[in-house]
């Protein structure tokens, strides 16, 4: 994109990516925790075993830390919204304000109300009552986590609004139609869940400690068969969303879901790379240079099947998006370049007739905006080729969190295995292999989080505002100066969570050996 | 009534007072929340349309102009 200022951009994109990634650090672990918590505690209600109330005390202490450092980072990110990107805040009107309202207050109502009874009410209110709040807190915080997911899932792919074209706002018209949008219901179901596997992960790698240190053995093997259950399922339902997300991806950001593959160009039957390594960054589409991968790894027709569930048919590359497929249907990007300057000029007309009282002219030029508002952020562009994401970024982290993913499924169904047998403990190289997956978790993770936002730009809002339209104008410097601010208050935290929760994990001692 | 309020208080006072690893969590919230908001939110975090501009009018005209004039 040829305009504002690049420096200002990059610092205010370089600190929305810190402070979301760093706060995805605690998120996660609330999210699923907070369910292995109320299963564990289920079992103790059941089966009245003491074992299982000092197990669920032990986890419920753990999440506790992460809560507590975790809580309010989001925060910022609203901050940041109204700072440094206010074109962008106004333009999303009420869509990003509607959920993120909602998400406030059922927030403070479920968690902070059954969160208190969860903490402080053993013994001091009934088994059923506290095992009630216990799943209230679990169930509180993953809606929590829909409302968010929901608003960016409309960035994604903006549904049920209206754009009014006086206020330069977008009002709600369907809510329905934004709760209930394909791309937010999977990236709900795919998120949650994959923030349950890091759970399962993390509570898996601390029972390994325990076990390879001989230490609180029966909490961690009894841990263990609740981490590799929850975390198999939770894996198996983790891909499976994952296909919808990717499928959703192909119909309404296929740039994103060609980014995925490196599919530089479009390809009948195409196959899945599994593994490949990017012979330059940006081939020249231009020249038609074939040769995108120096080695690959690829499955037959496997991308054709998983996107259109039609193994020999023709998936678009980005190169037939730039250039336009009339077979396809596909719009090329140079015309949707004419169309949205085309709604960007009327818009301006139209401004410019209510002002003169032009009633004629405004109607005129209304008609020609809302006929090209479809395509109104492609207006900002000059070059097509400024259009393409960063391909090898997203490839790879694409397969980061797609391998790793797999790699899960292999340490769970261990982890299952060798606890029904009862030999978990005598495993070292698994125990060794759960512990150092924990932080293998969190890459994964992060990777999810780089394909979904990185895979969207050069948008801010998928098609209608570019990200750099998105931005104040303020000073870069500013910017650049809380990016660090914010990078020492984080790492201040994540470090003082870690301190925290080590110490808690090597001092406690069930009496077990 | 009085006996539930009773109730009520006592269970979060004795809960609060019976904290161990949550006393140190609670300082590390209260010393966060008082950066964010009276650090952060203060001095850095401004909303921008709503510092420089009194009423939505002119707040839509601002980001119309923004919107159809870019810089180059």
């Amino acid at each position: 994109m040829e305009h504002f200022s690049l420096a200002l951009l990059d610092w205010s994109r370089a600190q929305f990516a810190l402070t979301a990634m760093y706060h995805w650090l605690f998120v996660p672990l609330t999210l699923g925790t907070s369910f292995i918590i109320a299963i564990m505690e289920t079992i103790y209600v059941r089966t009245g075993e003491e074992i299982w109330k000092k197990i669920t005390k032990f986890w419920m202490t753990l999440f506790a830390i992460n809560f507590a450092i975790g809580v309010a980072t989001g925060i910022i990110l609203e901050f940041e919204f109204g700072t440094n990107w206010s074109n962008y805040s106004w333009f999303v009107g009420d869509i990003f304000g509607a959920p993120l309202a909602v998400e406030g207050i059922m927030a403070f109502f479920m968690e902070a109300t059954f969160f208190a009874v969860m903490f402080f009410g053993w013994n001091k209110v009934s088994k059923g009552f506290h095992l009630t709040s216990t799943w209230m807190v679990a169930i509180g915080s993953n809606i929590s986590a829909l409302w968010i997911l929901v608003a960016n899932s409309w960035m994604q792919n903006p549904v049920g609004m209206h754009f009014n074209p006086i206020t330069a706002r977008n009002e709600m018209a369907n809510f329905w139609a934004v709760l209930f949008s394909p791309t937010a219901i999977n990236k709900f179901l795919h998120t949650v869940s994959s923030a349950y596997v890091l759970s399962a992960i993390f509570v898996l790698g601390v029972s390994a400690w325990y076990l390879l240190k001989n230490r609180n053995v029966k909490l961690a093997k009894r841990s263990a068969v609740v981490a590799s259950t929850f975390g198999l399922i939770s894996i198996l339902f983790t891909i499976l969303t994952g296909d919808g997300s990717a499928r959703e991806a192909y119909r309404v950001q296929p740039m994103k879901f060609d980014s995925f593959e490196g599919l530089y160009y479009g390809a009948k039957a195409a196959p899945l790379i599994t593994f490949g390594v990017f012979d330059r960054h940006r081939p020249s589409l231009e020249n038609q240079e074939p040769k995108v991968f120096t080695s690959k790894f690829e499955v037959p027709k496997l991308l054709s099947l998983m996107a259109t569930l039609d193994p020999n048919s023709y998936i678009p590359g980005i190169d037939d998006y730039i250039k336009g497929n009339k077979a396809m249907g596909i719009v090329s990007y140079s015309d949707r370049i004419k169309m949205g300057q085309t709604a960007l000029a009327s818009l301006k007309t139209y401004h410019e007739a209510l002002k003169e009282k032009n009633d004629s002219l405004a109607s005129t030029s209304l008609k020609t905006f809302q006929d090209n508002y479809k395509y109104m952020g492609y207006g900002y562009f000059k070059d097509p080729y400024n259009l393409i994401p960063n391909v090898p970024l997203i490839f790879y982290s694409f397969h980061v969190m797609v391998g790793l993913g797999f790699l899960f499924v292999i340490l769970f169904v261990l982890g299952l295995i060798y606890s029904m047998k009862d030999n978990l403990h005598t495993k070292r190289w698994f125990l060794y292999a759960a512990l150092w997956t924990i932080p293998f978790a969190w890459l994964a993770s992060e990777a999810g989080w780089l394909v979904n936002e990185m895979g969207r730009q050069p948008w801010v809002i998928q098609d209608l505002m570019p990200t750099q339209a998105a931005l104040s104008n303020i000073s870069s410097t500013s910017v650049m100066i809380t990016f660090f601010l914010f990078g020492v208050t984080f790492t201040v935290l994540l470090i003082a969570e870690i301190r925290i929760m080590l110490k808690q994990i090597k001092q406690l001692n069930d009496g077990g050996h | 009534m009085t006996q539930l309020i009773k109730y009520i208080f006592h269970f979060y006072f004795d809960g609060f007072r019976n904290m161990t690893v949550g006393k140190r969590l609670w300082v590390i919230v209260i010393i966060k929340l008082f950066i964010i908001f009276f650090i952060f939110k203060l001095f850095f975090f401004h909303d921008f349309l709503q510092t420089h501009f009194t009423t939505n009018q002119q707040r839509s005209n601002y980001v119309i102009e923004q919107l159809t004039n870019p810089k180059n």
